[in-house]
């Protein structure tokens, strides 16, 4: 299948948008409300510029553009695909939600430092738009470093000593997965002498003997750390001690899944789907990635911190992406790939009600917040939604990703895989059902009124609930996210679209 | 012919010659009024510039530059010869001699208010014997200016912190003797076989020698090899170096780190394949490949000692140690991309590590404090300094997109191409070593007291210190980009001549 490609700077300028504002913000550091005026501006244009290149997309073109060339036959370049945009859409789109709440979160608790907060935020949306739209293994390389780097001072944002161990450790992880990256990086290069993505797998990496075959897919495995797989997960949930708005974009959405993102740009566009069948890699990997589905489950039912717990559950859920792409199966990759930006809506939601929690009540443990709906019943269901979702109950979209994670793995008939499956949807349920029965059917200590969190944080957190549900019944509109998948699926398979 | 071509035609005599001039004619300057020297010295060193510049250009257009001393033919007469390889070097030389020039305006009033005129004379003999151990093609010629520059190292040095800077000089002294000595003897013992002087003489003559097993010149080699060794810090040989870097003034720990070892590689480099032969070298002796892993050994030894310090110079000496690492690994790969990658690292280390020592000056002029557990609030009271430092850092580090990471994928893929694995599991466990060592310092510029730093206000260094700072760092973010023009221009020729038959004078 040929697709045909078009030269643009669109995808430049939407990486660059959130750059330019961080300089913007830091300059009117003094004037609160320009500074986060900006950052609305940033957020808006970045969405739009996204989007606007939807239309090509779903044409079944590629969107190109070569920035600089860095070394000779190693550019710096940008090339829009499906899947690329679904990312980038999904990201750039919740910036505008976290925006919103991350003024009112940071207002109320009244932060330090932020200006500096807001500058990381923007760099990090940058970088994370930059990994969707990156055309190769160098270009995806920088600014997955640079992700590390601007979310590290998000990270120590308190400055304790709690603070800034937890930080050491999430760059101790995050680095190392960037030198291994770049280990495999290097192989490739040497192997094949480019890196640039392609819907095949990059030519000539079948040539490689097994055992060095191997070491390069383990290698590049470790460099999807922050993808959180079990063993490589705890940064994450150390994480969670940044502020909550980055713990939920970017310990939910961005900085994670730019990590499942590059799992699935390396296993299906650098790998591809037949060098991961003949070489018995995606069977492997499956396996591997059910530990983490299970185990990060059970981890999360011993957690009290509301934060961790959720974290967990990301670990956990993070795995069900890559468990889809490794299925290769038409129904399990589409799976995967959907799932990013179901879980991120619903995610998401549930980060803000933490955080809303954090703010109004000054509550993060699950064992405080006996009767907590009485005072935040918005905030709670909204939390229900969210929660629901994540176990795959319909209407809210998780159940889709779920269905369609089973149909990959019914296909092979791996009855491991399936069990995998459901044993994981009942413990998703048996770490949300008590927080929900918790906060609704439990007696408060003493008698609560009702108060909920600023508007500026209520607003996005029941708009993310009420886009859970939509997706979840409308999951095949035009244009949505279904629809993108479903081009970036008949790319990597070569079926039509 | 006009006065202009007249002029152009010595051109590469007068890049060594000026400097030496204006040199000696500094107390002059320094008589008539004190101030005019720093501007006296910022002259020659944008003529300096200018003419390197030109130098490369001519280079680069219509190929290498052979000039005859006097009229006098080689190999009797000294030559001067410039090709891709020095030409790119001097540039370098009289590229951050300017900067720090610029930067020592203020930095010297305040650390030597009474030896302005001494200093800056040393400090245009300093240049003057770089450029010309780099622009000579006769080795006697070249021991000459290794000494001058080296004498005047040991006065920039001496001139440092009380006591421990004359020291520091002491020791860098012996130590340099003894270099100076090994080399002096390697070059007596090339005379002794082969009665030439001049180095593409020496080239074609010393073949036949060492088919037959000559074991002089085997001798000459190692002489070479180890006194060379010394003059770039190589590991074990490195024991001046902290020192010397540490107790230096400031400006001159930035010209120091960022050229003497620079030019001590381009010395070794060229002795290795423009004096003997890349087949000598690589094959006979396999001198190379012992260069490769005591490279490999410096790259990691010298990143954990840095850890060690909590002197910042003295962290930046150290880093100094394992970066010199990166550039001879480079070289002793004996493939091009590996080549490519360490002779881009000379051009990348000099950016990065003048910015830094730079910076650590300017925070030296500011608070007087070196000890990096004490740079507490610095973020706030020097915005741009530390901005520098943060670029400049994360460049050591080998972030994509600075200049430090164009060179590190060169020296790994290189490696790779050698079957090297390990090579590339050192170059990557040294990149997360320097994370260690610079994030620590990161940490105590920004983070962990937010409420002590409340009430600092900002307080930058001055104009003239700022400059330089930041166009190094530009230029650590533009090269790591456009690293396509030096490679494709200079480097992807230079390391197939090298590698190929050996080019040159």
């Amino acid at each position: 299948m040929v697709t045909e490609t078009v030269n643009s700077m669109v995808p430049a300028l939407a990486v660059l948008v959130s750059m330019v504002a961080s300089v913007l913000i830091l300059a009117f550091g003094k004037y609160p409300n320009i500074r986060e005026g900006w950052t609305f501006v940033a957020a808006f244009t970045k969405f739009s510029l996204v989007i606007s290149m939807l239309p090509l997309i779903l044409d079944g073109k590629v969107i190109t553009y070569t920035v600089v060339k860095m070394l000779p036959n190693l550019p710096i370049a940008f090339k829009v695909d499906a899947f690329g945009i679904l990312f980038a859409i999904t990201s750039s789109f919740l910036w505008i939600f976290v925006t919103s709440y991350s003024i009112g979160y940071m207002r109320t608790l009244k932060e330090h430092a932020q200006t500096r907060y807001y500058f990381c935020f923007a760099i990090a949306l940058s970088s994370a738009i930059g990994i969707a739209f990156s055309a190769n293994l160098i270009t995806l390389f920088l600014f997955y470093e640079l992700l590390t780097i601007s979310t590290y001072p998000l990270v120590a944002h308190t400055e304790t000593a709690e603070a800034i161990s937890s930080g050491r450790k999430y760059l101790t992880y995050l680095m190392i997965a960037g030198v291994s990256l770049l280990f495999a990086i290097v192989v490739v290069y040497n192997a094949t002498g480019t890196t640039e993505f392609s819907f095949n797998g990059i030519a000539g990496l079948e040539t490689l003997e097994r055992t060095t075959l191997i070491i390069l897919f383990i290698a590049f495995m470790i460099g999807c750390a922050k993808a959180a797989f079990m063993p490589l997960h705890a940064w994450l949930p150390a994480a969670m001690v940044a502020p909550t708005p980055v713990s939920a974009l970017l310990h939910a959405v961005a900085v994670v899944k730019a990590g499942v993102f590059t799992a699935i740009r390396i296993i299906l566009y650098v790998f591809g789907v037949d060098l991961m069948e003949t070489s018995g890699l995606w069977l492997n990997m499956a396996y591997f990635v059910s530990i983490t589905i299970i185990l990060a489950s059970i981890f999360a039912m011993t957690q009290n911190n509301l934060k961790k717990r959720l974290a967990y559950s990301t670990v956990s859920q993070l795995s069900y992406v890559v468990l889809g792409a490794v299925l290769i199966t038409q129904h399990g990759i589409t799976g995967g790939m959907l799932h990013i930006p179901y879980h991120a809506f619903m995610k998401i939601t549930l980060f803000m009600c933490a955080g809303a929690l954090i703010v109004t009540a000054k509550k993060e443990n699950i064992s405080d917040m006996n009767g907590i709906a009485r005072q935040m019943p918005i905030t709670m269901l909204a939390f229900t939604v969210g929660a629901l979702g994540m176990i795959g109950m319909p209407p809210v979209g998780g159940y889709i990703t779920k269905w369609y994670l089973l149909l990959g793995a019914a296909e092979l008939e791996n009855m491991i895989l399936i069990g995998v499956l459901l044993i994981s949807a009942v413990l998703n349920a048996a770490y949300f059902f008590p927080v929900i029965y918790v906060a609704f059917f439990k007696k408060p200590d003493k008698e609560l009124k009702y108060k909920e969190a600023p508007l500026t944080m209520l607003i996005p957190l029941v708009l993310t609930a009420i886009i859970s549900i939509i997706i979840g019944i409308w999951p095949d509109a035009p244009g949505l996210f279904l629809d993108i998948v479903n081009i970036a699926v008949a790319n990597v398979t070569g079926g039509g679209i | 012919m006009s006065g202009f071509d007249m002029i152009m035609v010595h051109i590469p005599l007068l890049t060594v010659v000026t400097p030496l001039i204006a040199g000696f004619l500094m107390p002059i300057v320094g008589w008539i009024d004190r101030k005019l020297c720093w501007y006296w010295v910022m002259a020659i060193m944008f003529v300096v510039l200018l003419m390197a510049s030109s130098n490369l250009y001519t280079v680069i257009t219509t190929g290498t530059i052979h000039y005859e001393l006097g009229g006098w033919k080689p190999p009797v007469g000294i030559e001067y010869v410039i090709d891709l390889l020095n030409g790119f070097v001097c540039l370098i030389i009289a590229f951050i001699g300017l900067m720090v020039g610029i930067y020592s305006k203020e930095s010297i009033t305040k650390e030597l208010p009474n030896k302005i005129i001494p200093f800056y004379s040393v400090f245009l003999l300093l240049i003057t014997g770089l450029m010309g151990m780099t622009i000579t093609g006769d080795i006697f010629n070249f021991y000459v200016f290794l000494e001058i520059s080296s004498l005047s190292a040991y006065a920039l040095i001496a001139m440092g912190d009380r006591g421990d800077g004359v020291v520091a000089s002491f020791n860098y002294l012996i130590m340099g003797t003894v270099a100076a000595s090994f080399i002096l003897l390697g070059i007596g013992y090339l005379y002794a076989v082969t009665g030439s002087l001049n180095m593409a003489d020496m080239q074609n003559l010393l073949p036949d020698l060492y088919n037959n097993n000559n074991k002089v010149v085997l001798a000459a080699l190692a002489f070479f090899m180890v006194g060379f060794s010394i003059k770039v810090g190589l590991f074990p040989l490195h024991a001046w170096l902290p020192d010397a870097y540490t107790h230096a003034p400031s400006t001159a720990s930035a010209l120091i780190a960022g050229l003497m070892t620079k030019v001590g590689v381009y010395a070794l480099i060229r002795f290795m394949f423009c004096v003997f032969t890349p087949a000598f070298v690589f094959d006979i002796t396999r001198m190379a490949e012992i260069l490769t892993w005591a490279a490999a050994l410096a790259i990691i030894i010298g990143s954990v000692l840095a850890i060690a310090q909590s002197d910042i110079k003295r962290m930046l000496a150290y880093s100094s140690i394992s970066q010199i690492g990166y550039i001879l690994l480079g070289i002793g790969l004996a493939n091009l991309i590996g080549m490519q990658g360490g002779l881009l690292h000379i051009l990348n280390h000099a950016f990065m590590k003048c910015a830094l020592f730079l910076v650590a000056g300017a925070i030296f002029y500011k608070t007087g404090i070196r000890n990096i557990y004490q740079f507490k609030g610095l973020g706030k009271k020097m915005p741009v300094t530390t901005l520098v430092f943060l670029i400049a850092g994360l460049s050591m580090i080998g972030i994509p997109g600075t200049v430090g990471f164009t060179s590190k994928y060169y020296l790994a893929l290189g490696s790779l191409e050698e079957g090297m694995w390990i090579f590339v599991i050192v170059i990557l466990l040294s990149s997360l070593l320097n994370i260690v060592y610079f994030w620590r310092v990161f940490d105590n510029i920004w983070f962990g007291h937010p409420h002590e730093v409340e009430h600092i206000k900002q307080d930058e260094a001055p104009v003239s210190m700022l400059i330089p700072m930041v166009i190094l760092a530009a230029l650590c973010i533009f090269f790591g980009l456009f690293a396509y023009y030096p490679l494709h221009y200079i480097l992807e020729p230079l390391s197939e001549a090298l590698i190929g038959s050996g080019v040159g004078p």
